[in-house]
Formats: structure tokens, C-alpha cells, sequence
């Protein structure tokens, strides 16, 4: 599998503290890979660099063969590398389904202008955006409460959703920051296999997540950070072996060891 | 909130009756200065619409009297100065605001909350201190005696007469300021109703969010605060038309609060509230005039009351069906 996205020698200081230390490994095309460590081991900020949220002191994140570290998030957006939050974060007075309706402008052919004058383009774009919300949707299982008030939907809707308005602008690489926090285990095992599913659909996956169980259930290799610095990465046997992540765990005051 | 079938009803039925009814009862009374109150209170409605723009992408805009204060000298400048006919300076006064919104707002919209809110406060004062100092805005004394609006007419058909030929021109300026007031409340009406006013709305809830899902953020919000302005630009050039003068203090800081206002007054959920509430606000400053030296007074208390009681604006008085979309 050829990687689609690189990250070197990637490194984030804020004001003295090294949040991510020199980290560089790659995602490989439709995997799904985890990236573990304890509280406060930089796993967030790796993502908000990923992501172009935050540009590296120094180091660098490649996609497709191209730069992206230090461009606008919303151009890495459209790139194809999206990511989700780790609170739930919604749009809370739209609606379910306008919050994905509204996520699909990067998909629009129509400008703005043409949105506002209603031209056949932008129609065009509507009715296919309108027809995609609902597959989206439905595959989330959040048909049902498209017209409900998106602030008011209980922790694993909101979670649905985030990954719903992630799915929303068609990306290449989806980055999940926890994606199960806040949910019980029956909710955590169908999250699970909805992320599969959203592999299945061509998406190649990277996730934060402290719930252990699941992250060897569903990771094809996994990445391990302590202290902003990459302490080891394998599939999930190998990392469950690996003396220097029991350690890392042992070590903290992280409740979620399980491993 | 309202269907928007009701709002849409609602707003028809108040087309006609400020096309009809008002002036018609006016006139028949013979009360000019009624005309004159309602044309103030459809140009500042107009301003007004602007800074509810400004609230859709939430960010509070006290600075619209920057705005209208430019729209005014552009216009008064195109007419007085080059001799360009008065209804060209309208969309020229709202592009030259634009322009400058474009130009101030690339910075200034980065920052949220009250600083961008401290920014707009003071650039009121900026215009007005570049008004006095500028020589094309003729300082102090301002401009006046402006020409009234020449004709429109289009192979030989005279549109609109000369102002200046006309009994009551008056009555004109509360045409002129009605019609422009209900075109840019049905124009921004079809803005919120497009993908543009999702957006707008979706930036106003998470930015970080809109950013993440590939919205251009910077941009929707320069081009929010350019309709705005121009919004504003527009309500000042035709003021400076119906009032024949421009002055630095035409438009004041007090102004740019009241647009504000009026927004909350009326809703902020509501295409339509900046017009109830430039209504309201208007013409309860002018009932409580007996209340003489307590005018402020007063007005202040119930401000806050409705505010207090009302916080999603007079318009949420209407009931409606439940789960309808705003
Ligand atoms: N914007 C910031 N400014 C200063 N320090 C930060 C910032 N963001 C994160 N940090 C610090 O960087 C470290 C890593 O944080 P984070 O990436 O959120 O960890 P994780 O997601 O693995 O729990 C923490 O010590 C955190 O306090
Ligand atoms: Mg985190």
C-alpha cells in the first residue's frame, strides 16, 4: 500500500513546551489507523497539524505528494484531509440535516452568486447535495432526526453527526478525534462499525481514541505517542507486546490502560 | 419561530399598506412630517438590515454610521461636485462603502466578541474626523444645498420626474426610501433563505467547525460585512438626498448603536425584525417626548425590560407552528 499522507519530522512547541516532538510516520491508502497515548501526549495537536489548524515549528505534512503543513485549513479541506473534534462539535441551531446540507460546499460547482440567483447549476448542486445529506444520513442512522434541533441530540448522535458532516465534504483522509468518547459499550460497537463502514466507502481513516477495546478492534496499525514523541507503531499484537507502550501506560495516571 | 410563509404574508400586507395607506391618510392630513418620520425610519431600516448581517455571522456591528456617513459625502460628492445623476450615486455609494468594508474588514473580522465590536466603535468616530478634515467633504460646514434628484428617463418616457419640478417632494422621498426599504428586505431575505445565509448562520455557530469542513471563512465574512456596508452606504446617500445636506455629525455614534438595536429589538432571528424594530424605536423616542428631561430615561428602562423579557425580539410575540425553520 503506497502512503497518502507523510508526516516528517514533525515538531510543535508552545511557548517551551514540546507538544509533538520530531514525530514522523504514514498513513497508508484505506487503513485505518489509531493513534494512542496518554493525556496530554500531543495526540490533539498532532491532528490540528494534520490538519493545518496549527503550522509545525518545524517539520512537515505531506498529501498526496504535496505539502499541506502551513496552508488555510479550509484549502487542506479541500484537499480532501478533513478532520472531526474531540468535543462534539456540531453547527447546534441548524437542524441534523443542514448542519451535512451545509458541509457539502466544497462539493458546489454553482459560486455564490449563483447560489443566490438560483441558477440551474446551483440547482443542480442543491438536488445532489439534498440527495447525498439523506445517504449520509441514513448510514449514520440519523435519518430519523434530520429535522431535530442538532444542539439537542443526546452524546452518540452528536458524535454521529460530527462524523456525518466530516463524511459530508467527501474527504480522502478523515481524522476522528475520539469519536467514542461519551459512549456506553453497545453504542462504542456500533461506532465501530460505522467508521469501518466509512473505510469500506473509500475513506481512509486516522483516530484518536483512550477506549482500548476498541481501538485493537478496529485499527490496521497503530501509532503510539508519550510526550509529544512517537514511542512505537504496529498493528495491534504488536503494540499490546511492546515494553516500552506497557510502560508508558504503567506510568501515568491514565485510568484507560486495558491493554 | 414564524413559518416563513407567515413572514412573507405578514411583510406583503405591510408593502401595501406603507405604499397606500400611509401615504394616502398623510397627505390627506396634511402632516409632512410624518412623511418625513417614516422616510428616516425606512433608510435607517435599511442600515439597519446591514448590521443584522453583521449579526448573522456573529459578529455585533457598531460601526454602520461609519458606513452611512461615507454612502452620504460619496453621493452628495458625485452629485453636488461631478454632476452624476443622483440614482447612479446610490449603487456607487454602496460600492464605495463595500470597497472600504473589504479593505477595513480583512483585518478586523479575524477578531470576535467585543473586540471586533471596540473596532466598529470607533471607526464612527474615524469617519467623522476624516469628514472634517478631508477637503472634498468641505470640513465643518459640511455640504448643503445639494441638488434635488434629476429625472429618469428611458427613450424619450420620463420614469421619474424632476425632483426639483415637484410640489410635494416629499411624497417622492417616501416612495424613493419605501421601495428601496422593501427591495432590500426581500433581497436579503433571498440571501438567508440561500446557501449563502446557511453559511453565514454555520460561521456564526463554529467557525472552527465551517473551517474544518472546507468554508472559506475569511472570505464569507468579508463578503457578509460588504453587503452590510453597502447596505449602509446606500441608506446615507439617499439621506443626504432628502435631508439636501451632509454633515460629519450626520450620522453618530449614537446611530450606529441604534441600528443595533433595532436589530434586537425585532429579532435577530428574523430577516424582517430590523424593520419592526427601527419602527418601534423610532417612534417611541418621539411618543416619549412629553416625558420631556425623563425621555431617556424611560426609553433606556423599557429597553432593557424588553430585552430582558423578550430576548429574541418583538417578532417572537407571533406564535407559530412548533419546529418551524426560522
Ligand atoms: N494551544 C495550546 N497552547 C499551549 N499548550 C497547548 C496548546 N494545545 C495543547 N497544549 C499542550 O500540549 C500538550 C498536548 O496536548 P494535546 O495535544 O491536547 O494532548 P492529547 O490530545 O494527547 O491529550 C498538553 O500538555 C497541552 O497542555
Ligand atoms: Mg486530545
Amino acid at each position: 500500500m503506497a502512503p497518502i499522507l507523510t508526516v516528517t519530522n514533525l515538531t510543535k512547541k508552545f511557548s517551551g513546551l514540546v507538544a509533538v516532538n520530531d514525530v514522523s510516520f504514514s498513513l497508508n491508502q484505506g487503513e485505518i489507523l489509531a493513534v494512542i497515548g496518554p493525556n496530554g501526549a500531543g495526540k490533539s495537536t498532532l491532528f490540528k497539524l494534520i490538519s493545518s489548524f496549527l503550522r509545525p515549528t518545524t517539520g512537515k505534512v505531506t498529501f498526496e505528494g504535496e505539502t499541506i503543513s502551513g496552508r488555510a485549513p479550509h484549502a487542506v479541506a479541500r484537499k480532501g484531509v478533513v478532520r472531526t473534534f474531540q468535543e462534539a462539535t456540531i453547527f447546534k441551531a441548524l437542524s441534523v440535516r443542514d448542519n451535512v446540507l451545509v458541509a457539502h460546499h466544497l462539493r458546489s460547482r454553482a459560486g455564490l452568486a449563483g447560489f443566490f440567483l438560483g441558477t440551474t447549476r446551483a440547482r443542480a448542486d442543491e438536488a445532489e447535495f439534498a440527495r447525498s445529506t439523506d445517504d449520509i444520513l441514513g448510514f449514520l442512522g440519523l435519518k430519523d432526526l434530520a429535522d431535530a434541533e442538532a444542539g439537542s441530540l443526546p452524546q452518540g448522535h452528536l458524535r454521529a453527526l460530527g462524523i456525518a458532516i466530516g463524511l459530508a465534504t467527501n474527504p480522502k483522509v478523515l481524522l476522528l478525534d475520539e469519536p467514542f468518547a461519551g459512549m456506553n459499550h453497545d453504542e462504542t460497537m456500533r461506532a465501530v462499525q460505522l467508521v469501518k463502514g466509512v473505510r469500506d466507502r473509500g475513506v481512509t481513516v486516522m483516530l484518536v481514541e483512550h477506549d482500548m477495546p476498541a481501538v485493537m478492534k478496529i485499527s490496521d496499525r497503530i501509532v503510539v505517542l508519550n510526550f509529544g514523541q512517537k514511542i512505537a507503531e504496529g498493528t495491534p499484537s504488536e503494540i499490546q507486546r511492546n515494553q516500552a507502550v506497557i510502560d508508558a501506560y504503567l506510568g501515568s495516571e491514565d485510568e484507560s490502560i486495558g491493554i | 419561530m414564524m413559518s416563513d410563509r407567515l413572514q412573507i404574508i405578514g411583510y406583503a400586507v405591510f408593502a401595501v399598506v406603507m405604499l397606500t395607506v400611509v401615504p394616502f391618510f398623510t397627505v390627506l392630513a396634511g402632516r409632512n412630517d410624518y412623511l418625513y418620520t417614516f422616510t428616516l425610519i425606512a433608510l435607517l431600516s435599511i442600515a439597519s438590515a446591514g448590521v443584522w448581517i453583521t449579526f448573522a455571522i456573529g459578529r455585533i456591528n457598531i460601526g454602520q454610521s461609519a458606513y452611512a456617513l461615507v454612502g452620504g459625502y460619496v453621493s452628495a460628492i458625485l452629485v453636488a461636485t461631478y454632476g452624476v445623476s443622483f440614482w447612479l450615486s446610490i449603487p456607487l455609494a454602496g460600492l464605495f462603502a463595500a470597497c472600504i468594508a473589504v479593505v477595513i474588514g480583512l483585518p478586523i473580522l479575524r477578531l470576535r466578541g467585543v473586540y471586533f465590536s471596540m473596532v466598529t466603535l470607533v471607526s464612527t468616530e474615524v469617519a467623522r474626523l476624516s469628514a472634517l478634515a478631508l477637503p472634498i467633504t468641505k470640513g465643518a460646514k459640511g455640504m448643503v444645498n445639494l441638488p434635488m434628484p434629476g429625472p429618469i428617463a428611458i427613450g424619450g418616457i420620463t420614469l421619474v420626474p424632476d425632483f426639483a419640478t415637484l410640489e410635494n417632494p416629499r411624497i417622492a422621498f417616501y416612495y424613493v426610501a419605501i421601495i428601496l426599504m422593501l427591495i432590500t428586505f426581500l433581497l436579503v431575505w433571498r440571501l438567508m433563505r440561500s446557501r449563502i445565509g446557511q453559511l453565514f448562520v454555520a460561521l456564526q455557530q463554529n467557525e472552527d467547525l465551517a473551517q474544518s469542513a472546507g468554508i472559506d471563512i475569511a472570505r464569507l465574512r468579508v463578503i457578509a460585512y460588504a453587503i452590510s456596508s453597502f447596505l449602509g452606504g446606500v441608506a446615507g446617500a439617499v439621506f443626504s438626498a432628502v435631508s439636501q445636506s451632509v454633515y460629519p455629525s450626520s450620522f453618530t455614534t449614537q446611530d450606529s448603536i441604534n441600528f443595533m438595536l433595532n436589530c434586537f429589538l425585532g429579532g435577530l432571528g428574523y430577516v424582517f425584525g430590523p424593520i419592526v424594530g427601527t419602527f418601534v424605536l423610532r417612534f417611541g423616542w418621539d411618543l416619549l417626548f412629553q416625558a420631556q428631561r425623563f425621555q431617556l430615561l424611560i426609553y433606556a428602562a423599557i429597553l432593557i425590560g424588553l430585552m430582558l423579557v423578550l430576548p429574541n425580539g418583538l417578532l417572537s410575540l407571533i406564535p407559530s407552528r412548533k419546529g418551524a425553520k426560522r
